[in-house]
């Protein structure tokens, strides 16, 4: 019995003794040098693996950083200013503040306002589809519905509306990371800047046909009519190929386009609601809003 | 205006589909199904209905009220499950050991890794070796078929060939010897009717189902054959080295599961192969075991443990085992 | 009997417009020729609106090597050119034409003999075929003067005419060895010229006896032409199976055709050359199967090219009330129409017309690893591991099972017991793995 006992303690001491010698040459032999600093930096990255950097992941993100020696090149859309602030502290470097971005869906064509024109049976896929043909509508440029933005996104910020047959962003949990952007194979999903309490203003239309044309296959469509374009007091808003864009480093928010747009493809988000007046135009999102100066 | 269809191309379905495969095997499984009624009468019928039920059942309550997603029993992949499983039981079961066998078969081996396609053993197996494990002595309480072919089946009375030849060479008897006493191990009685599991009693019955399965290109002869190649040529080498110790290869053929474990066990599309060599290597890997179980292991049959453990290796199989490139490589 | 090595399905062969004898459509009153009838460049226009056009007269040049002139197919005044939808309801640039009359250009032959002498030498057989504008009508639209030059260092040894017409429904190639088999023969006799090859093949699957019979007649006339029946099965009409099929040897993993010696031209494309060649007539014209198991009425049609689809529609008894798809091509690898208002090319084949039962898909259910896919690819892919890969969008390891093989055939889909969309998923990741490959620095 008492053999047995120290037959069993003496085993597994020797067992213990080798592995750890093991181990420890092993350890030795293939040990990687690694910057400390990647640790560091990997530390206070949000640690989603999104790869919005345009990096494999945080991780690789943290390795360029340190590699990088700067960070003009290299930025976390996910973590924003404040986690960039915080890299730059730790590594002594400096930081240009960048405005906080949000994806847009640039499509209103609802079911309402586009008429299906014929039945998609395939997977349900908008890469598969669009490579197919044209779309199961009028409009070549209108979102295909079948959710490939949805699927991109990993931070379910993006759903589709079973009403609409639109995805709808939802700007808490965007982190404009881009990958929404990526997948659509309509380019209808722009990264426009968050704005001034959350407020934007866009062209929800990517429609580039004659306005007849357009019109025709889309009651929302931007018809390239001009009217914003000549509303606009800050020239931040112009029509190419029958569509109107309005670049959101000039606009200033006044909403002249949107009360001018005779369609309503022009979209105001979070605006406060205008008293009166303007109010019965048909706004497809948001409450309606008044235009306030230019 | 009507809307008409767009999508991709094939434009065209061929006529097949799941729920038709689980028809066509289970057509196969008839005669089987047949002569057990014939040999064993009301406690087959009552293990086929009860292992059906107890599958679809057990499918059905955990793809609605615990997976809650879409039922999946029409494709009848779990009728499959309960026949085969039934099959695989000695006649005499009692009624609960065919129902937690099935409960194991559907809700352990195949729910758990995520319903039809994804699991990795074959159900109707860990069911059966569940059972064999946990219950063995109602597992191995073999029932004599009733006297069909005139000859009396009494010689062998309760025990199964395999287990016959291994307690009897574990007694120190040699195979001549054992043969020699044991009138009901002649090969007629082996092809048409013996003692053993409800559905392998009739060897002709299965034979007549893998017709079915191969006219019907339902499964390719790949995984039987060298099932069947292997185990004859290691029971063959054994056999020819030594006669009085190792039973001869057709003796191995014809007895235990190794009908009914080739032919609907070991071709089950999940759990094996899909590659021609793939399915050769498995079932080889099947042949050997079988042999090696039967004559060296704890066990008198080894033809379940045997899938079992080669089922294991499917994916690595698939992974190896490419098929016949159309193409070479560019210049 | 000769078929293809791998894989392979069979579906019903539904070849209902088979004793249709070949109509001649009325002329449209206003033709769209599109720029875009070939693989490749778009071709670029030569006319301004307000020009007056006559039947067969040039209207656009090749718009670069791999490329093809267009000729227009009707006499009358250019209306606009510009974009128009096309049958997936893409814009694509073309040539309107409002047709006056019927003139053709008077260097077309337009006689009804056979001219069996071939006059021009290699060097102007192919020139004239480029000049005529004729590309491959077996659905891939390749310009055939291009396929008739082989790259330096490969030498051409046999011409394999396609006439398997693996495709369910598909007869237009049919009625065309039916009808003008001698013509057949001569076209392959000049491509054979053309290539300096002394072997030429024509293969034709067993389902087409008379066809095979009625050109086999000529093989005594015509040495070195020899007719290949071969047994049944699809889809025996793809390049490389047939290749494989005939003469047994297979074209490598992303090589072309003439790596096993040999040039592939569809029936549709020999008739062409013939009549470019002997007759000096530019391709504006095609032969098209409107058909359907509920179509008004089985037709094989000669149409311009340019003819709204709707217009022929029309013409042959309208839609059926049962259609529910229609397609533009065979069953397995046509595209669907969204857009019926688009005109017909070079490469149009057919007005397929299928029914809720035959077409619509059925829902997706788990796969259950039968391995079926494997089995029915004729290139040797795992279909049901490509689908997988390619839902992740693991690229390295579609490239490692060698997705860029796929043929796009819809053997595996065709055949799939869970309904899986396998070939939706492998041909879209097909595309970018190529574009990966392509793009990928040379070592």
């Amino acid at each position: 019995m008492t053999n047995i006992i120290i037959f069993t303690i003496l085993t597994l001491s020797l067992l213990g003794l080798v592995l750890a010698i093991v181990l420890y040459y092993v350890a030795k032999k293939f040990k990687v040098k690694e910057d400390p600093r990647i640790d560091i930096v990997e530390a206070i990255m949000p640690g989603a693996n999104c790869g919005g950097c345009g990096q494999a992941g945080c991780r690789a993100f943290a390795e360029a950083v340190v590699k990088a020696g700067n960070l003009d090149t290299l930025f976390c859309p996910v973590g924003g200013n404040d986690v960039m602030k915080k890299v730059a502290g730790a590594m002594g470097y400096e930081v240009a503040e960048k405005d906080p971005m949000v994806a847009v869906v640039r499509c209103s064509g609802s079911f309402e306002k586009r008429p299906r024109t014929n039945i998609y049976d395939g997977r349900s896929s908008c890469a598969v589809m669009s490579s197919l043909y044209a779309g199961d509508t009028g409009c070549l440029y209108g979102c295909l519905g079948q959710g490939d933005c949805v699927s991109a996104c990993k931070f379910g910020a993006i759903s589709m509306d079973p009403e609409t047959g639109l995805p709808v962003v939802d700007e808490e949990k965007c982190t404009a990371c881009g990958a929404c952007v990526a997948a659509c194979p309509k380019n209808i999903i722009e990264l426009r800047k968050k704005g001034f309490k959350s407020r934007r203003l866009y062209v929800s239309c990517m429609n580039q046909e004659k306005g007849g044309v357009a019109r025709k296959s889309c009651a929302a469509a931007c018809i390239g009519c001009g009217l914003c374009e000549k509303a606009c007091p800050f020239d931040a808003v112009h029509v190419n190929n029958f569509l109107a864009y309005i670049d959101f480093t000039k606009c200033k928010l006044c909403r002249k386009c949107y009360d001018a747009c005779p369609t309503g493809a022009i979209h105001a988000l979070n605006f406060p609601p205008r008293p009166a007046a303007a109010a019965v135009k048909p706004a497809a999102s948001a409450e309606p809003v008044s235009g306030t100066a230019n | 205006m009507k809307k008409f269809l767009v999508s991709p191309s094939p434009h065209f379905h061929g006529r097949e589909n799941t729920r038709r495969i689980m028809r066509d095997v289970i057509i196969a499984l008839l005669p089987a199904v047949a002569v057990s009624i014939v040999y064993f009468g009301i406690s087959a019928i009552k293990l086929v209905v009860l292992g059906v039920v107890t599958c679809v059942l057990t499918e059905f309550i955990i793809e609605k009220y615990m997976l809650r997603r879409k039922v999946t029993v029409n494709d009848l992949s779990a009728t499959v499950t309960g026949i085969l499983l039934a099959l695989n039981m000695p006649a005499s079961s009692p009624w609960w050991a065919i129902v937690i066998g099935s409960v194991v078969a559907i809700g352990i081996a195949k729910m758990t890794f995520g319903g039809i396609g994804q699991n990795i053993f074959n159900p109707a197996l860990v069911g059966r070796v569940f059972l064999l494990v946990s219950f063995p002595v109602v597992m191995t309480n073999w029932s004599v078929p009733h006297s069909f072919l005139g000859t009396s089946l009494d010689a062998v009375s309760g025990a199964t060939p395999l287990v016959l030849v291994k307690e009897a060479l574990d007694g120190g008897q040699t195979v001549p010897q054992i043969f020699a006493a044991n009138p009901g191990l002649s090969y007629s009685q082996l092809l048409f009717a013996r003692i053993g599991s409800a559905g392998e009693v009739s060897t002709v019955a299965l034979l007549l189902g893998f017709v079915y399965l191969l006219a019907r290109k339902v499964i390719r002869p790949y995984i039987t054959f060298s099932i069947w190649g292997s185990a004859i040529l290691l029971s063959g080498i054994l056999w020819l080295a030594n006669p009085a110790e190792f039973t001869d290869p057709l003796f191995n053929l014809l007895t235990g599961g190794m009908m009914l474990g080739s032919i609907f066990m070991a071709t089950d599309y999940t759990t094996s192969p899909m590659n021609k060599w793939g399915m050769i290597i498995f079932g080889t890997g099947i042949g050997f075991l079988t042999i090696l179980i039967r004559r060296f292991g704890a066990y008198p049959e080894g033809v379940s443990f045997a899938i079992l453990i080669m089922n294991a290796t499917v994916p690595l199989l698939n992974k190896w085992c490419k098929p016949e490139r159309f193409a070479k490589e560019a210049r | 009997m000769k078929t293809f090595s791998i894989g392979g399905v069979h579906p019903n062969d539904y070849k209902l417009a088979a004793d249709a004898p070949i109509e001649n459509l009325p002329i449209p009153d206003i033709a769209y020729i599109s720029m875009s009838q070939h693989l490749g460049v778009p071709a670029i226009p030569v006319v301004a609106v307000g020009d007056k056009v006559k039947v067969g007269q040039l209207i656009a040049n090749a718009g670069g090597f791999i490329s093809a002139p267009v000729h227009s197919s009707v006499s009358g005044t250019v209306k606009k050119i510009g974009p128009v939808k096309d049958l997936s309801g893409k814009e694509v640039n073309t040539v309107t034409i409002e047709t006056e009359g019927d003139e053709w250009i008077d260097t077309i032959d337009r006689s009804g003999d056979i001219v069996r002498e071939i006059k021009l030498d290699s060097k102007q057989i192919i020139e004239r075929i480029k000049e005529c504008g004729v590309v491959g009508l077996g659905g891939a639209t390749f310009p055939t003067c291009v396929k008739l030059s082989p790259p330096p260092g490969c030498k051409a040894e046999f011409l394999i005419i396609n006439g398997a017409e693996c495709e369910p429904y598909l007869t237009s190639d049919y009625r065309v060895m039916m009808e003008m088999p001698e013509q057949i023969i001569i076209g392959a006799a000049i491509m054979m010229k053309a290539l300096g090859v002394s072997k030429g093949f024509i293969g034709v699957e067993d389902n087409k006896p008379e066809a095979i019979e009625k050109l086999g007649a000529f093989e005594k006339d015509y040495p070195g032409i020899k007719v290949v029946p071969l047994k049944k099965k699809y889809p025996q009409g793809g390049e490389k199976q047939l290749i494989d099929a005939v003469v047994g040897r297979k074209v490598p993993s992303m090589g072309l055709p003439i790596a096993t010696g040999s040039v592939v031209q569809n029936i549709g494309t020999t008739l062409a050359v013939y009549e470019a060649v002997q007759k000096n007539k530019p391709l504006f014209e095609g032969i098209m199967t409107v058909t359907g198991n509920c179509a008004p009425g089985q037709k094989n049609f000669r149409h311009r090219v340019g003819t709204p689809l709707s217009k022929i529609a029309e013409y042959a008894g309208g839609i059926p009330e049962e259609a529910v798809k229609i397609l533009s091509g065979g069953p397995m690898m046509g595209k669907a129409i969204s857009n019926m208002d688009a005109p017909t090319l070079k490469g149009s084949s057919s007005i397929l017309y299928l029914t809720e039962e035959q077409t619509k898909r059925k829902e997706e259910t788990f796969c259950i690893k039968c391995g079926k896919c494997i089995q029915a690819c004729p290139m040797g892919l795992e279909p049901y591991l490509l689908n997988k890969l390619g839902r992740i969008n693991d690229m390295e390891g579609l490239e490692e099972n060698r997705i860029f093989d796929c043929i796009e055939c819809g053997c595996c889909q065709f055949t799939c017991p869970a309904y899986i969309p396998l070939l939706d998923t492998i041909r879209i990741q097909k595309g970018r793995v190529m574009r990966i490959i392509k793009n990928r620095p040379k070592k």
